[in-house]
């Protein structure tokens, strides 16, 4: 017994040693803001990103003998920012992401795995000159530096499948979709004449996420605010609890299923709507005859005055980078105009620059069913960019499914609850 | 003289340290060589990490990049205060002591009454043997997906069911969401826990059950008062891994109920670990929960071992 504890002991002692004795190692040289050389870049698995990637870093290397870049899609995992951050930690980050979310950005910088914008002498003034320095803001730390580059956003508007529309007798063209009154009876129109088993169906489960596509864009054109401002919760108000009421109406009269869907329900017909962005273009074109409204609001604003959630991607140089001047130099290349006009060519998704409609005027004009994204592109709302975030988002999402989608207590209550933990989280900072 | 004693006193010598050398490596020595490379896994792979987690569970600890100047200060019990009055994870606790209250005894009743039937000469056994052990060796995702379509809304089950089916359905209803989960489980495991006990059987001598049958048992006697006590070490055993096995639970709420919902109601606190330490980056948090877990699966394991094995 006494030996038996006496080996346990030692192992504990050893282990112990071998945790002291391991440091999180080092990192790149200082001199890695001023390196040049070759770099790797993770693109996303979107097939028509590999394309639009291949090609820009196919351009570079053919101008950059010396500091060629290697391409790979992101590796798979559960999702991308997981897949990212195991690989920060792992000290074997690439240079450069293109396709960093927003929401990570927060939980990257504080595990030191992001290079600030401000290391470059012309990093700042690029971001806010292509974008737009009010929008470009929204992209800021807390501490007032970029450590991304805003590339590209996807607002999220309201898909409907003209052809449902028209066999419930709704006007495939002009579809009662502005007020949420209207929202409201044509989705029980749509579900009681049974042309499909669900009005709408956004994914009902736990996932901090999904919020980004039921409450977030109807937050958005109501209040145009984000989750957070000034460091406290927004959701904790009329407006926020007014959107939960929507939603709770729609669950309650079954016009949107409390069951997750095991595919794309819009695509397969099960759902006659749908909230997405442009990336679902090139998904939905060859199987639905589709439209495109913008996100309801409860007095039916002018389209023109509508915000919605941007589900927007950024550019990332990591801390791992080796040849950041380089990292920093393909980012440029990638971000030109022509650049984003090919991405947009490519991808159909909106590049994050500033006067959209008109620079690519005549892109828009050969491809109409792409103007109303590029018109509310320069109307989005972004995630917060604050410590915790994600945390804040599944406290919030865990107050959604119990209120709204399960009813299982007051709205209000809810909200309340979720931001009294929220503001708690801020106020850590 | 002289010599006898020096030679008494080396002997002496050599003979203590024999004792000693016996002490600390044993008869044969050369058996540690053996077990050498599984204890150097052992360290690398579990006790490491162990004492790793220990450690980071007294810190604000986040994972970070090698080299990056971040604080992650010492919060000393911090975490584990916060972790025992957090209401998702003492939620947790409960949905997997529900879970443990379905699964374990129908795990030991089911596995022991099938590997018993398996253990008799009936027609097709290699069938049967074969269909209990499918499950488990099938891949959770695969199965996940059929269960997902079976137990869904429009599901073959509420369709037989029609207005006998629950509302909301299954995997979506608080009551059911966890109590599924045990079910699923119970039956995807049912084939390991067969096995075990088709081995226990074999030991199980074949004269006690021609003196029950001397005596005039019958086959339900029989099975009470021969097998349930002969397998009782393999009882024990199951017991503990289904016991385990409750606590590790994963997969199935991170799959079958999507993210342990409805609403937390399939919320275990190896998924609330991987939740705060792997999507919140809050390491330090999840290692606090983890070294709960550990806590008590060891006790239940102990108190399982002492009761089960009393005589």
């Amino acid at each position: 017994m006494r030996r038996g504890l006496n080996f346990v002991l030692a192992i504990a002692a050893g282990s112990l040693l071998l945790v002291a004795c391991v440091s999180d190692g080092g990192g790149p040289p200082e001199s890695a803001n001023t390196s040049r050389g070759p770099i790797e870049v993770w693109l996303s698995t979107n097939p028509e990103e590999v394309a639009w990637g291949e090609q820009v870093v196919a351009s570079w290397n053919s101008q950059h003998p010396d500091e060629q870049v290697t391409a790979q899609q992101i590796p798979a995992g559960k999702t991308s920012e997981e897949v990212i951050y195991s690989s920060i930690v792992a000290g074997n980050a690439p240079c450069v992401v293109l396709n960093t979310a927003p929401s990570a950005v927060p939980q990257f910088q504080q595990a030191g795995g992001l290079v600030a914008l401000d290391t470059f002498p012309d990093g700042d003034s690029y971001v806010e000159a292509r974008t737009g320095k009010e929008i470009a803001d929204q992209y800021r730390s807390p501490d007032g530096r970029f450590y991304q580059i805003p590339w590209k956003v996807n607002p999220v508007m309201i898909f409907y499948n003209k052809k449902l529309f028209a066999e419930a007798g709704l006007d495939p063209e002009n579809p009662p979709l502005a007020t949420w009154d209207e929202f409201l009876q044509t989705s029980r129109t749509l579900v009681q004449k049974g042309v499909a088993p669900a009005a709408i169906w956004p994914a009902p489960s736990s996932e901090f996420f999904q919020s980004w596509f039921d409450y977030y864009p109807m937050s958005a054109a109501r209040t145009q605010q984000q989750l957070v401002e000034d460091g406290k919760a927004t959701f904790d108000s009329p407006d926020g609890v007014a959107v939960g009421n929507f939603w709770r109406t729609m669950y309650a009269e079954k016009l949107a299923p409390q069951e997750k869907y095991n595919g794309d329900s819009f695509k397969d017909g099960a759902a006659a709507m749908a909230s997405a962005g442009p990336w679902a273009i090139p998904v939905y074109k060859d199987t639905i005859d589709w439209g495109v409204v913008p996100i309801p609001t409860e007095d039916g604003k002018p389209a023109d005055q509508i915000y919605t959630f941007s589900d927007e991607k950024s550019l990332a140089i990591y801390y791992a980078c080796e040849h950041r001047l380089t990292a920093w130099e393909f980012v440029k290349s990638a971000t030109t105009e022509a650049a984003d006009g090919e991405l947009l060519e490519l991808t159909g998704q909106m590049p994050m620059r500033q006067n959209l409609p008109e620079v690519y005027a005549s892109y828009f004009a050969t491809h109409p069913d792409y103007e109303q994204f590029a018109d509310q592109a320069g109307r989005v709302v972004e995630v917060p960019n604050v410590q915790n975030s994600t945390e804040i988002w599944q406290t919030f999402r865990n107050a959604w499914t119990s209120a709204v989608v399960f009813d299982d207590e007051p709205i209000d209550k809810a909200f309340a609850d979720a931001a009294a933990r929220a503001n708690e989280l801020l106020a850590e900072e | 003289m002289t010599l006898v004693r020096g030679a008494k006193s080396g002997s002496t010598i050599e003979g203590g340290l024999d004792v000693e050398k016996e002490r600390w490596l044993g008869r044969q020595p050369i058996g540690l060589l053996f077990i050498l490379p599984y204890v150097i896994f052992l360290i690398g792979i579990f006790v490491y990490p162990l004492v790793v987690q220990f450690v980071i569970s007294f810190y604000d600890f986040f994972f970070a990049a090698p080299g990056a100047d971040v604080d992650r200060p010492w919060v000393g019990l911090q975490n584990y205060a916060d972790v025992l009055q957090d209401p998702t994870f003492q939620r947790s606790l409960f949905n997997v002591f529900v879970f443990m209250i379905i699964n374990v005894p129908a795990t030991v009743f089911l596995s022991l009454v099938l590997a018993y039937a398996l253990n008799t000469k009936i027609r097709g056994l290699w069938f049967f043997r074969g269909a209990y052990y499918a499950p488990y060796v099938t891949a959770s995702v695969a199965i996940v997906t059929v269960w997902l379509f079976m137990f869904g809304v429009t599901g073959i089950v509420n369709t037989v069911l029609g207005p006998l089916a629950p509302d909301p359905s299954w995997l979506i209803n608080s009551y059911w969401a966890m109590p599924m989960i045990a079910i699923f489980v119970t039956w995807k495991q049912l084939g390991f826990f067969i096995l075990l006990y088709l081995a226990a059987l074999q030991n199980v001598p074949n004269e006690v059950y021609e003196a029950a049958d001397v005596d005039g048992a019958g086959a339900v006697r029989k099975f009470r008062s021969v097998t349930v006590p002969g397998v009782r070490p393999a009882t024990t055993l199951v017991i503990i891994l289904a016991t385990i096995t409750g606590m590790n639970l994963f997969t199935e709420p991170y799959l079958l109920t999507n993210g342990g919902g409805p609403n937390g109601a399939s919320v275990t606190p190896v998924f609330y670990m991987y939740q705060k330490g792997v999507e919140q980056g809050q390491a330090g948090y999840a290692a606090a929960i983890g070294m709960i877990l550990l806590a008590i699966t060891l006790l239940i394991a102990l108190v399982q071992r002492r009761l089960l094995e009393r005589d």
